[in-house]
């Protein structure tokens, strides 16, 4: 078996068919295992966002009696912690593949037809490799924004992440979660941060109960947030850019920017693959198309992750690398959550898992609604974060858990309650009989379900 | 491109069927909708079309093998692909052998969609892929309906039951070559579903007859003087008409009890059966809805059903879903016979030949015709007392029709 890509979703793969004993080559064009989430994603972003966490919280310490004075930011010193975070994991990925005794080969892979792949060796070396089965996880790249001209100045997530130097102006461009996280970073280390959306919220298609809540506090802190902007024309000006930003009402305003990142989404890579030389077809979007066991219409090739759909997640891509290796060996598996969870990781933190508000009402399902105030929870009162919310979207009738959403400070490591209770078909009265720690955020989940089935311990509700 | 076409579903609970003929070969090309296979499966010949215009490129079954819903049956190339010329398919290293197994079971499971609503646990839910389980159709026992691995266990066993019947134990038959000659031949798949399935109702339901006589004297008058050269009245279409009327009156005979769930299933529909004797054996096409319809209509029904069972054209769907059955051998003889019910019904009323009985009427013997009906009924939920008024309510509708009117 041949896999394209070594993210978490191309690694998880070939892992899983190399331990269910299948011969597999990994194609990447890194030295190691780990592609886009931790080479250039998820990973050196919550390493930066760990770091930026810690000069926000420092400096709110001062509230409660601590002050710690002004941080002195060594940015060299910051960049090798997050390289070494990074050089760390990735090898740990390259050790777990020789382990398995997974033939690595760095290179740009191209399809020849549905049974082979041509290899460009970084020194322009070519090879050809035959497979029975190619599972494709050739991940996704940043959308360019087309008045941006290509400028050291204009960067987009990956050069973001390697921290040349902190602007005194960034403008962002585009609300999106990558957008809002990179801004929390630089913030954080001190430039003045402005955020362009066109979209009338932040994070198009998230709960709106949930982004108001970020939305309050980015406000205080960021320069300024323009919803219903778009970006219009860039222009280089003295040592800077001039942007030049039209509002809903058509109004148009000329900002100066030291620099600017654009992230505006993120397109699947399906270009270059050779992917026209098998039977393999894609969507208008551009995304492979697949059936439940993430096979292509090419019944030799498979994709997974990014590349296979939305939504653009590394841990769906692990979960689909799996489904695609243990089909391909001859079990029964297939891809069908019932909640993928999200998290956006600022400050405060955004998840969900399951059916969101917004779905519910545009797929017209029926569900009651019960939130449960961080006002209400010790715990948030003792980390000085009240902050935040815990909601649950629930089946009217039988309390069925459909889909939860939180925010509030480190609720990404809250959402996975939902998670199972969601895939378990729990009810809210499950949630409501387990037992929570206390002190815990975790509780929040309980009260919430408390809520749902009548009574509250901390949470007064009149009944009607 | 190439199509790997796999059988499709064919009728509910026909989970497989046996390739009688396979009318096309290797290197055909056919158009979308083309017969590329026929089925035997629980009776019925199934033609199977072609998904897609193509050529065939591989045929992946025999006539005679018994293949299952989701396996492959051919490979077709679709026009316009991109696929190769011959030399660059040569190039291509030779499919290994492990890739139709694996396709196979890749089609054991289920499609998300059917999944995304019930309520179990990722576990359960691989268990019932891993069992070619349907979720969706398994009825959860937890709160709220939350499928449980036994019921999926129980839902994939009850598959199995009504699948093929129980195989009832038989001794090893006896050298017959030792007295003279004998031949062997196969059975047929008709015949191997008539077999298994008489057995299990044999086996599983306690069977009981009862006899009455029927005075048709009048009725084959009316019977001959409405029947025209288009349209010749026979009595069947008669009692098929009285059945759905005793239905509506004893709703025990329109009943299926089920011992597991310890439930009786009651029927608001009224579709009778009636057994057809074809070339291949016993069929049972079904005339819905008979309560709504007048005896006219029914008797050209029948006409036109028992035409395409002797054609073998019938549909798996056309010999499901009947309530009661009439098996009628007075074409053939018979003054009067125990016939097996054809579960999952309740009861079947026999039809032999009527005949000439000197009857005591007014201190006299006279001459009628007259009918010995006989109703075999499933003991479990019918009491004697009342199959006998059951069976005594059709007689005295045979004589006396306006009862249909009154009481019907």
């Amino acid at each position: 078996m041949l896999v394209l890509g070594a993210g978490p979703g191309g690694y998880a793969a070939a892992f899983m068919a190399a331990d269910l004993g299948l011969a597999v080559t990994l194609v990447d064009e890194e030295i190691n295992p780990g592609g886009v989430c931790l080479f250039r994603g998820c990973i050196p972003s919550k390493a930066l966002l760990h770091a930026s966490k810690l000069i926000s919280d420092s400096r709110e310490a001062a509230g409660i009696g601590i002050d710690f004075g002004k941080p002195v930011i060594d940015l060299k010193k910051l960049r090798e912690w997050k390289d070494h975070v990074v050089q760390k994991l990735t090898a740990g990925l390259g050790q777990l593949c020789a382990r398995r005794t997974i033939h690595y080969i760095r290179g740009h892979g191209r399809f020849l037809d549905s049974g082979s792949m041509e290899v460009k060796g970084s020194e322009g070396a070519e090879q050809k490799i035959s497979f029975d089965h190619a599972i494709v996880a050739s991940g996704s790249k940043p959308v360019t924004l087309p008045v941006a001209s290509a400028s050291r100045r204009v960067l987009d997530s990956t050069s973001a992440l390697n921290l040349e130097d902190i602007p005194g102006q960034l403008l962002i461009v585009g609300g999106g979660y990558i957008g809002l996280e990179m801004g929390t970073v630089y913030c954080e280390l001190g430039a003045e941060v402005s955020v362009v959306e066109m979209a009338p919220n932040l994070l198009p298609g998230t709960d709106s109960d949930l982004t108001d809540v970020l939305h309050a506090r980015l406000a205080r802190h960021f320069k300024s947030i323009m919803l219903t902007t778009r970006v219009t024309k860039v222009e280089e000006e003295g040592g800077g850019l001039r942007a030049t930003l039209q509002g809903q009402d058509g109004k148009i305003s000329r900002q100066h920017f030291d620099k600017m990142l654009v992230a505006i989404g993120r397109t699947p890579n399906s270009k270059g693959l050779g992917l026209e030389n098998t039977d393999a077809e894609l969507t208008p979007d551009g995304f492979l198309r697949v059936d439940p066991q993430r096979a292509t219409t090419d019944p030799r090739i498979h994709a997974i992750g990014d590349v296979a759909g939305e939504p653009m997640l590394a841990h769906k891509a692990t979960h689909e690398g799996r489904v695609a290796a243990i089909s391909l060996s001859g079990g029964k598996a297939a891809f069908e959550p019932r909640a993928i969870p999200s998290v956006i990781f600022t400050n405060p933190e955004i998840a969900w898992c399951g059916v969101t508000e917004t779905e519910a009402r545009k797929r017209n399902i029926r569900f009651t609604i019960t939130k449960f105030p961080w006002a209400a929870s010790g715990r948030a009162a003792t980390i000085n974060r009240m902050d935040g919310f815990t909601k649950l979207i629930l089946h009217p009738d039988t309390g069925r858990i459909l889909g939860v959403g939180i925010v509030g400070d480190g609720c990404g490591e809250l959402i996975s309650e939902g998670v199972v209770a969601i895939e378990m078909g729990a009810r809210a009265s499950d949630l409501e009989l387990c037992i929570h720690p206390h002190p815990t955020l975790s509780e929040t989940i309980m009260e919430s379900a408390q809520l749902a089935t009548g009574y509250g311990t901390h949470f007064f509700k009149p009944q009607s | 491109m190439i199509t790997e076409f796999k059988l499709p579903e064919l009728g509910e609970n026909i989970l497989s069927g046996t390739v009688v003929k396979i009318p096309v070969k290797t290197g055909d090309s056919v158009k979308k909708e083309d017969t590329v296979l026929e089925i035997e499966a629980s009776k019925a010949t199934i033609e199977v079309p072609s998904p897609v215009d193509g050529i065939i490129r591989e045929i992946a079954v025999q006539e005679g093998q018994e293949i299952k819903v989701g396996q492959l049956i051919m490979k077709i190339q679709t026009e316009g692909a991109k696929g190769a010329p011959e030399g660059k398919t040569e190039a291509k290293a030779p499919p290994p052998a492990q890739h139709a197994p694996i396709r196979e079971e890749k089609a054991a499971a289920p499609p998300p969609e059917t999944a995304e609503e019930v309520a179990a646990a990722p576990s359960v839910r691989r268990l019932a892929r891993e069992r070619a389980v349907d979720i969706s159709k398994v009825k959860g026992s937890g709160p709220a309906g939350r499928i449980l691995e036994e019921d999926v266990i129980a839902y994939a066993r009850g598959i199995k039951k009504e699948q093929p019947a129980p195989e009832i134990q038989q001794e090893l038959l006896p050298d017959f070559t030792q007295w003279g000659e004998i031949e062997c031949v196969p059975m047929g798949a008709t015949r191997l579903h008539i077999a298994r399935h008489l057995s299990a109702a044999w086996h599983v339901i306690p069977h009981v007859t009862h006899f009455d006589k029927a005075d048709i004297t009048e009725l084959e008058i009316t019977l001959k003087k409405y029947s025209t050269r288009e349209r010749a009245l026979t009595i069947t279409p008669f009692l098929i008409k009285i059945a759905a009327s005793a239905l509506k009156l004893f709703p025990h005979f329109n009943a299926s009890v089920d011992m597991r769930k310890r439930e009786i299933a009651y029927k608001k529909y009224f579709n009778i059966g009636v057994a057809v004797d074809t070339e291949k054996g016993l069929v049972v096409p079904v005339i819905r809805d008979v309560d709504k319809k007048n005896i006219f209509a029914i008797a050209d029904e029948l006409k036109e059903v028992s035409k395409r069972a002797r054609a073998n054209k019938l549909t798996i769907a056309e010999m499901q879903g009947g309530c009661f059955t009439i098996t009628n051998l007075g074409g053939i003889g018979c003054t009067s016979f125990a016939p097996i019910i054809h579960w999952p019904e309740a009861a079947i009323l026999g039809v032999p030949r009527s005949r000439w009985e000197p009857v005591y009427i007014d201190k006299q013997f006279v001459p009628r015709k007259v009918l010995t009906l006989s109703l075999s009924f499933d003991h479990r939920i019918i009491d004697g007392a009342e199959a006998a008024r059951f069976l005594r309510w059709i007689c005295q509708t045979a004589e006396q029709p306006l009862l249909l009117e009154m009481e019907g």
